[in-house]
């Protein structure tokens, strides 16, 4: 097993700087989509992809126990949980009348906020 | 290797924070409290790892469950302007015709 270490150690740390990389490209989406609806979408990529990324690069790090076990529950907890934030988010911003930024009838570029609460 | 991690974390709170000062709308701000507690969670099992102490992934995962509700309870107080308290009777039917 220990000749394998190496191995391990690279390809936990290529998961590791992907995530990263996901987190950065979420962190950016955040800041430059013109709109409260495209910038779900950012979240989600943080949410997912940069979470799942990260926590398998972490797995890899120690051998199967505790720690793997606590790792797999906070992924499963999260696997679970962020569609459901990102789900309610939306939804109270669409009850609350917040209109998703079309670029058809001519809109600047940052999205006319209806709502403004 | 993990400081690197670390540092892309933190780039991406600080990339939530500049969202949540500017987001114009309360649903960017609670969208970018909500991707910053997703980064907290994270932040702290790296730092965990990297300091050689593994328990912290308990604090990570207490985080995830926190930050979760957290971000529920916003909403709903947002959406009602109240937690969840009875309604005193008074308002009681008029909450029922403002809906």
């Amino acid at each position: 097993m220990d000749a394998l270490l190496p191995i391990v150690n690279s390809i936990s740390w290529l998961f590791l700087a992907t995530g990263s990389i996901f987190l950065l490209i979420g962190g950016i989406g955040l800041l430059r989509l013109p709109d409260f609806y495209a910038r779900t979408h950012a979240a989600g990529v943080i949410d997912t992809l940069g979470t799942g990324l990260i926590l398998i690069g972490l797995m890899m790090q120690e051998e199967i126990g505790l720690n793997t076990f606590k790792l797999v529950l906070i992924g499963f907890f999260l696997f679970f949980t962020s569609p459901t934030s990102s789900y309610a988010v939306a939804h109270a911003a669409w009850v609350a009348g917040q209109k998703p930024w079309t670029n058809s009838n001519g809109n600047t570029k940052d999205a006319k906020e209806d709502v403004e609460s | 290797m993990f400081g690197a991690v670390a540092a892309a974390i933190l780039v991406t709170m600080l990339l939530a924070i500049i969202r949540l000062a500017l987001g114009p709308v309360l649903y960017d701000r609670v969208l970018a409290a909500n991707t910053f507690g997703t980064a907290t969670v994270l932040l702290i099992a790296v730092l965990g790892y990297m300091n050689g102490r593994p328990d912290f992934l308990d604090i990570a995962l207490l985080y995830a469950l926190v930050n979760f509700v957290g971000t529920l309870a916003i909403l709903k107080f947002s959406r009602y302007g109240r937690l969840g308290d009875e309604l005193p009777d008074s308002e009681q039917n008029l909450q029922g015709e403002k809906d």
